[in-house]
């Protein structure tokens, strides 16, 4: 077992190191690097992404995307991947090698809604690209919409999964007939990695407070690991405050009062629990960015909800969660002014409630409200 | 174990909750009950005040009990959430009385002490912790026609305490599931479903990740369910089970659960309800059963509720009258609930996380004097 994880720390490690030997010494505060360097250089060089248009209604909200993204003068250039048709043997998924590849290369990247045909001998989409990408951290922001009203209107706050060990480690066997073992694995490495992140992004972001959520009374070694880490980390922050909260006692305060909220960072399904929850609080994962953090400055931005096939070429798809993701791309990239016109069209146009579409109670096809997005900014 | 429970199961469902199924279990019976002299002595029940606001809270329901004479004494234990474990004749004194009434106990942080709630549950083989969430009439919340019973198995799963550290920065946590616990938790779940008449039971998973697991204990909660044909069996996965609550709370009614999940999803659905301040519980084994505030979050309170005394009774009251329907005295348990739900919905003395700003005492008192 140890040797086992041992050479899968190696492993991971010495992936991130050979095919970026220059940056991997500079750990998290890369991202920050390379953004200010493109910063400078945006004006001229357009920067080159990777889109995954996904499946189902991906093609149309990713079209909807670029369609923004060129009425707001976005330096941005696409490289566009589509899944295969068939396993690539180097990557025993569906995804090519050379997408992932392309992900590498550019460091930033869009993705929409894929879904993982079924059958064996092949990894999940999602699972490919997270394991071969290393992304480490998954923030979603969750604001509510002004102009459109859910029970809870005062929503503002980031949450951050850890997402490559935890309960989501895989490793599970059967004891004897009737008793099942499923391991849960906290390493100091992946915590301290996502505690640094946490607070770089509060730092970033001019938030005040990091909350990291836990069940270290039950859990006291695997929780207390992990919160071990955070407090390590928040030590060289003393300018954000700190502090920890039983996962019970969070999901009743979200729901009684989300406001009381920052950011939250926590292990893997804990994470996953909560980030759906305030999804939930906001309107549901048509609303609601994400964006994947991996290791050396990758940003892979996605939208959550699924590929929804009935209604996939109906033009009835709401592109809000892969426009809101696009914009955290463009944020973790530097290009505020761009971020924020774009979010405030976006926000505008479903404020003004003339365009919407069918899930937000409108009557509105995906180009109409495209269109409208274009036209606020 | 599990064949020879479901008799006793019975027994205790069909008295402890509503008066209603009650009724109609025994009117299918061919005798008549006939009262021996002596069912209504007094009955004793180990008392654990705890923690925080623990003392408090129970003392609100002693003053209660007695202000409306109940037929219970109660035989008081100092346990405190720092004890090493719970002491020897505080489970004999359960074990005896076979109900206990408890505030919260504490729970020390990555201290190396482990959990006496669940020492407590361990012990004595309380398998099954249940959470009634609902609206309570007259109290404003942001969702309405919340009316959701969290069953949660309460012995394995993520609570089974095994954990090492492989190397250093190393550790895992071992997530047990059996069969035995898994079918004996959907057989609860589905027995309470008859017997209290509701219409759907949704058991909440990770199986989509946790195959092996989540996936043993679908499929026992599958086969109990083919057994209940009337009643109607779902799944759910738990972040969506989560979303779903705080968007559309009342398509929910009986959710079965691990007990990890179980834990989030009570105090969720509490929450949702109008907090863990109000929504009633305990647990409950073959045997014996601990009568507490249902959701766990804030059971022990913060110092400022503690210091002012304003922590809310109204949990740990209905969750006594949960007990004084569980020891069969219906009227006494009716008298207690019509009261306290009369206090809210006047609306006149509600503490502060009900957005009121009465101390603790006000609110007994209120309860006291709208007792009939």
């Amino acid at each position: 077992m140890a040797a086992q994880l041992l050479r899968r720390a190696l492993g991971s490690r010495s992936s991130q190191i050979l095919p970026n030997t220059t940056t991997a010494s500079a750990g998290p505060n890369y991202s920050l690097l390379a953004s200010v360097a493109r910063a400078f250089s945006s004006a001229t060089t357009p920067i080159t992404a990777t889109l995954f248009p996904g499946d189902g209604i991906g093609p149309e909200i990713a079209e909807s995307v670029k369609q923004v993204f060129k009425e707001a003068e976005v330096p941005i250039q696409w490289e566009e991947h589509y899944v295969g048709t068939e396993i690539d043997p180097r990557t025993q998924s569906f995804l090519t090698w050379e997408s992932l590849e392309s992900v590498r290369r550019n460091r930033v990247g869009l993705k929409g809604p894929m879904a993982t045909p079924i059958g064996k001998g092949h990894r999940s989409l999602n699972l490919t690209l997270r394991k071969e990408l290393n992304l480490y951290a998954n923030v979603r922001p969750c604001n509510s919409l002004p102009g459109y009203k859910t029970r809870y209107d005062d929503v503002n706050l980031i949450t951050i999964r850890e997402n490559t060990e935890g309960e989501y480690s895989g490793l599970e066997h059967q004891v004897v007939r009737g008793v099942v073992e499923s391991l849960k694995i906290i390493t100091r490495q992946a915590s301290l990695r996502v505690a640094e992140y946490a607070f770089h992004y509060a730092k970033a972001h001019g938030r005040e407070r990091v909350s990291a959520i836990h069940k270290a009374n039950i859990m006291q070694k695997t929780d207390g690991l992990f919160l071990k880490c955070c407090r390590e980390v928040a030590e060289k922050y003393p300018e954000i405050t700190y502090e920890e909260v039983v996962i019970d006692n969070c999901c009743m305060m979200l729901v009684k009062n989300p406001s009381f909220f920052d950011v939250l960072v926590m292990p893997n399904l804990y994470g996953d629990i909560i980030s759906d929850l305030c999804a939930g609080l906001i309107g549901g994962l048509g609303l609601t960015p994400s964006c994947n953090i991996g290791e050396g400055g990758i940003a892979l931005a996605e939208a959550v909800h699924g590929s929804a096939p009935d209604i996939a070429g109906k033009n009835m798809a709401n592109p809000t969660a892969l426009l809101l993701s696009a914009v955290s791309m463009l944020r973790h990239l530097e290009l505020h002014d761009k971020a924020d016109r774009i979010q405030n069209a976006i926000l505008n146009t479903i404020a003004e409630g003339k365009y919407r579409t069918a899930d937000l109670g409108g009557t509105s096809s995906t180009t109409d409200f495209t269109k409208a997005i274009c036209d606020h900014l | 174990m599990a064949r020879r429970s479901i008799p006793v199961l019975k027994k205790l469902l069909s008295t402890s909750q509503h008066p209603s199924p009650c009724s109609r279990f025994t009117s299918s019976r061919s005798v008549t009950y006939m009262p021996r002299p002596g069912d209504g002595a007094p009955r004793p029940v180990t008392l654990i005040p705890g923690d925080g606001i623990g003392p408090l809270v129970t003392g609100a329901v002693e003053q209660v009990m007695e202000a409306m004479h109940a037929p219970v004494y109660f035989e008081r234990y100092e346990v405190h959430g720092d004890m090493k474990k719970v002491p020897e004749e505080v489970i004999e004194s359960i074990k005896k009385n076979k109900v206990c009434l408890k505030g919260g106990l504490a729970t020390p942080m990555g201290g190396g002490v482990s959990s006496l709630n669940v020492q407590l549950r361990k012990e004595l083989d309380l398998y099954a912790s249940l959470v009634n969430c609902f609206n309570l009439p007259g109290l404003p919340t942001r969702h309405q026609n919340v009316d959701i019973v969290v069953i949660r198995e309460n012995t394995e799963g993520e609570y089974s305490g095994l954990e090492h550290e492989v190397v250093p920065g190393v550790v895992e946590s071992l997530k047990v599931i059996t069969k035995f616990c898994s079918e004996r938790i959907a057989k609860y779940a589905f027995e309470y479903a008859y017997l209290n008449n509701r219409k759907k039971v949704t058991a909440v998973h990770k199986a989509n990740i946790m195959k092996l697991a989540d996936g043993l204990f679908l499929e026992s909660c599958r086969e109990v369910a083919t057994k209940y044909p009337g009643i109607k069996y779902s799944e759910i996965i738990v972040d969506n089970c989560c979303m779903q609550l705080v968007s559309k709370p009342e398509q929910f009614d009986v959710m079965v659960t691990p007990n990890l999940y179980g834990n989030l999803v009570a105090n969720t659905a509490a929450g949702i309800a109008g907090g863990t301040g109000v929504m009633p519980g305990g647990n409950v084994g073959a045997d014996h059963a601990i009568f507490e505030q249902g959701a766990s979050a804030g059971n022990v309170g913060n110092d400022k509720i503690l210091e002012q005394k304003k922590a809310n009774p109204v949990a740990l009251l209905l969750s006594s009258a949960m007990m004084l329907r569980h020891l069969q005295f219906p009227s006494f348990a009716d008298r207690l609930e019509t009261a306290v739900k009369r206090v809210i919905s006047e609306g006149k003395y509600r503490t502060k996380d009900l957005g009121g700003d009465s101390t603790t005492e006000e609110v007994v008192n209120a309860v006291v004097s709208a007792l009939d």
